[in-house]
């Protein structure tokens, strides 16, 4: 019988487990090299950390007995695919008095769940919006 | 005139103590109703929690949940777990503060427990631990094993060549962080730039933030040109948050789109920030310190830097302030956050106040010791003076030395400095080029490398930079591109360096509680855990790490003494001096003995005040006969100490008057009859002693010959610290003085030509 496998075994990922951490173009962490810079096969594409690396790592944080931080890595995990814009805009409206009105952060919600599937990420705008409305967050302060 | 008026004179110590550098700190009184209270105020919630039986919080710290801010809201929901919370309210204060200075009590225990506490019962809890405790249960609860350290690297002009010469500096002494800011905000890319190159030079693999606006900090990192962030702020009172323009959500969100770019995030809070932003709610410090890391751990950040930051003057000026810096970075670690735990800031205008503000740290340890450390001069510090500078670095190694504790950063040879210095330069000057941004003429780089601070440079107009830093933004350069054109100019390495960093971020290892980069690894709170459980536990140096953290500039050693001290003077007019034959019971009645120690002109030919010890002999020689006696010397070789060889000189003199001498300067004129420690003039602090007093000593022996007391001669000591500055010397001076000491040996006549005679 062969027991599951504690996250923690697996970290640092980069040492343990290389070969499950791949960038979205599909390059592993073996391909980093100068040569392969030098011969444009690293695009600013490969900058960027997946989903799946934040999963494990929410399973690692989450093994640690870092349930929040594991949340938060869950939620990050949602936000990758987000395109920047949306991601700065989204955060304005969350700033207090920008949004206005409790409607414009629920649609914004159910904008990323739907196109993103952002499930956490639109729960934490849909929790906010109730606790703005509450505390009167919506005035505009310029 | 008033200045003799009786009740107008002053104490002149006081006057002194104005004059002080102390004088310029300012101290506030204690006084809750203006906010200025740190552990406690009568404005503070008592503990309380009260659950439904689904676990929703209905009250806290005396709130119902109708009534909560957005403080109390989120923490509410994100931070009690209704799993632990029933226990740990119910549990008494004192039993829990007795927990976490326990060493059998498990670090995860406490954390454990800490999820389900409130944050007033949190402050409960730190109010009962005195400074010694809130030290010892920080260095248990901490959360990496192995300490750390953060830099500032910035400078007035955000010239990018000094930028780069600074990271090389502040990743070879041993930092794991940098973070730079800028004077002008839209130097933000050249700066960050400039640090990236800076920071792969040498050993590389360093964190890299440059502090602004978080929209720019998220795209300075998707370039590939910063690592981590700390700039997400919370605050302890809804009104400050609100007035920083963020709220709790707007905060977790912005934190988990740092994690979805692979950049590691800290929030930033400390005690009277609200005070200085005007919503203080009454409460203490400490209080709404707790609300802010309840807040941060719920928001699954993983970690804080705190410990006062902006606000750690105004904390320091208040009673207890310093310890309360304390507990906050405490309540940190034990909420199972990363702590960056504050020292980045100038406290005070007293360099005691500022070592001692630092000391528990080194004591203790921390996940990075200050959350910037001002690796530059003070004046280049765009974040304002940290604790510790550039001026004082070496104090803070010595420091740690002294305590054998590590405090992140290891000596760097002068130069080794310089080395790094030039490759930054020369590697970022070529960057530069390659990408078409700029070019450096050689007087430029040259000035940078030596340049201590930005006062000293010949470099970039700041319209230049500004032009660069708009460019690499406008043409979307990134890491890549910085790569690349590293590689072109042939610095591998350096090009190595950054990619390696980039590849780090793909695997998103950085992200976990506390990790930074050494040796191209990560290290954190996962895989390097602090387990400290007792003496033999926890973290200690390796021996090497030891061995370099002990190497501060300047040690000495025997063979180094014997070198500076051991150097005969060659000139053919010196005064010599040569054994001729035991010496025996003198005769004359004004006949003054100057008894020499061993070493006295054989192995060593130096004082410590800097004379040839053949110019001391001259001086005491030509002293005693211009008072009237008849001088003799003597090898003494039974004994190297003062006073015998005072005592021995007076014994063998006709007068019963002698004088003993060390190679070293120290001198006594002793009688005969005396007892050894009973002697009648003693020049103890050799340093200060001129060769005119040692004439005058000669002199006065000679008159005591006459049956006179003359006054005796007063070595002026204007309260140096004689200790600090010459015991090395002389404890090595004087075991090379007893080592050629042989008991018994029987005293030996000198023949002595003066100076005068030679001539």
């Amino acid at each position: 019988m062969s027991r599951p496998v504690d996250p923690r075994d697996l970290y640092p990922l980069s040492e343990k487990a290389p070969e499950l951490v791949q960038t979205m173009t599909g390059l592993g962490l073996a391909d980093f090299s100068l040569q392969a810079v030098l011969d444009g096969r690293v695009a600013a594409a490969d900058l960027a950390i997946t989903p799946g690396v934040l999963k494990l790592q929410a399973s690692v944080a989450r093994a640690a007995g870092r349930d929040r931080l594991a949340d938060n890595f869950d939620r990050a995990a949602e936000l990758v695919a987000v395109p920047q814009e949306l991601l700065l805009s989204t955060y304005e409206l969350l700033r207090p008095g920008r949004a206005g009105t409790a409607t414009r952060l629920r649609s914004r919600a159910s904008e990323l769940r739907e196109k993103y599937g952002a499930e956490r990420i639109a729960a934490l705008i849909e929790e906010a919006a109730d606790v703005y409305e509450k505390r009167r967050l919506f005035s505009s302060r310029f | 005139m008033d200045e003799i008026s009786p009740n107008k004179r002053r104490w002149r110590r006081f006057e002194e103590w104005d004059l002080r550098p102390l004088r310029l700190d300012s101290f506030a009184e204690e006084n809750p109703e203006d906010g200025f209270s740190v552990f406690s105020s009568p404005y503070d919630p008592k503990p309380s929690l009260r659950l439904a039986a689904d676990g929703a919080v209905l009250e806290m710290d005396g709130r119902a949940a109708t009534d909560f801010d957005v403080l109390d809201a989120f923490i509410a929901r994100h931070h009690i777990d209704p799993e632990v919370a029933g226990e740990a309210m119910e549990m008494d204060s004192a039993r829990i503060a007795r927990m976490l200075v326990d060493v059998n009590v498990p670090r995860p225990r406490l954390e454990r427990l800490a999820r389900g506490m409130t944050p007033a019962k949190l402050t409960e809890v730190l109010g009962l631990l005195n400074a010694l405790e809130t030290t010892f249960a920080y260095s248990k609860m901490r959360q990496r094993n192995s300490p750390g350290n953060q830099a500032h690297v910035t400078n007035a002009k955000d010239d990018p060549l000094q930028l780069a010469a600074d990271a090389a500096v502040a990743v070879g002494l041993g930092f794991d962080e940098i973070e730079t800011t800028m004077r002008v905000a839209g130097n933000s890319w050249s700066n960050a730039l400039a640090c990236t190159v800076g920071a792969a030079v040498g050993r590389g693999s360093t964190l890299f933030q440059c502090s602004i606006e978080e929209a720019e900090e998220l795209k300075i990192g998707l370039a590939g040109l910063a690592t981590y962030a700390e700039t997400v702020s919370v605050y302890g009172t809804e009104e400050s948050f609100v007035d920083g323009d963020d709220t709790p959500w707007s905060k977790t969100f912005l934190t988990a789109a740092y994690a979805s770019r692979g950049i590691k995030a800290r929030c930033t809070s400390g005690a009277s920030a609200e005070l200085l932003m005007g919503y203080h709610e009454r409460r203490s410090v400490l209080y709404l310190e707790a609300r802010c890391l309840c807040l941060q751990r719920a928001m699954g950040v993983q970690g804080t830097q705190n410990g006062g930051i902006d606000g750690a003057p105004l904390t320091a000026s208040m009673p207890a302030g310093v310890h309360e810096l304390l507990a906050e970075n405490l309540l940190a670690v034990w909420l199972g956050l990363e702590c960056a735990s504050g020292n980045d800031t100038r406290i005070s205008e007293s360099e005691i106040r500022v070592g001692a503000k630092i000391t528990p740290y080194l004591l203790a340890g921390s996940d990075l010791i200050t959350s910037g450390f001002g690796s530059v001069k003070a004046y280049d510090n765009s974040f304002n003076p940290s604790l510790f500078n550039g001026e004082e670095l070496e104090d803070y190694l010595v420091l740690q030395r002294d305590f054998q504790v590590d405090g992140g950063l290891t000596p760097l040879a002068e130069e080794e400095a310089l080395r790094l210095r030039r490759q930054a330069v020369e590697a970022l000057a070529d960057v530069l080029d390659e990408l078409g941004l700029a070019r450096a003429d050689a007087d430029m780089k040259e000035s940078v490398i030596y340049a201590s601070g930005s006062k000293e440079t010949l470099t970039f107009s700041p319209v230049k930079t500004s032009e660069i830093s708009r460019n690499i933004a406008s043409r979307g350069l990134t890491a890549l591109d910085v790569i690349r054109a590293l590689a072109t100019r042939g610095h591998e390495h350096v090009a190595k360096n950054v990619l390696l960093m980039l590849k780090q971020r793909v695997s998103g290892d950085y992200l976990q509680t506390s990790a930074v980069i050494r040796g191209g690894k990560v290290i954190s709170a996962v895989n390097d855990p602090n387990s400290y459980s007792g003496p033999g536990t926890g973290y200690r140096m390796s021996s090497d790490k030891w061995n370099r953290v002990k190497s501060v500039r300047g040690t000495i050693n025997r063979e180094q003494v014997l070198a500076a001290e051991g150097g005969r003077n060659q000139s053919s007019d010196a005064p010599r001096l040569h054994g001729i034959g035991r010496a025996e019971q003198g005769r004359d009645p004004h006949e003054v003995v100057i008894g020499i120690s061993p070493a006295f002109g054989e192995r060593l030919h130096r004082t410590t005040a800097g004379h040839a010890v053949t110019d001391v002999l001259d001086a005491l020689h030509a002293g005693i006969l211009s008072g009237g006696g008849l001088p003799r010397i003597v090898r003494i070789l039974h004994t190297a100490d003062t006073s015998f060889l005072g005592l021995t000189a007076a014994r063998l003199s006709g007068s019963g008057y002698g004088i003993g001498i060390q190679a070293k300067g120290t001198a006594v004129i002793h009688q005969r009859d005396k007892l050894p420690h009973m002697n009648l003039e003693l020049f103890s602090n050799a340093p200060l002693v001129t060769l005119k007093q040692y004439r005058q000593m000669g002199a006065n022996a000679a008159r005591m010959t006459w049956g006179e007391l003359p006054d005796p001669v007063i070595v002026v000591n204007d309260g140096q610290a004689l200790g600090a500055r010459f015991h090395t010397r002389v404890a090595l001076l004087h075991a090379i003085e007893t080592k050629m000491t042989a008991p018994g040996a029987e005293p030996v006549d000198q023949y002595f030509a003066t100076r005068e005679h030679n001539a």
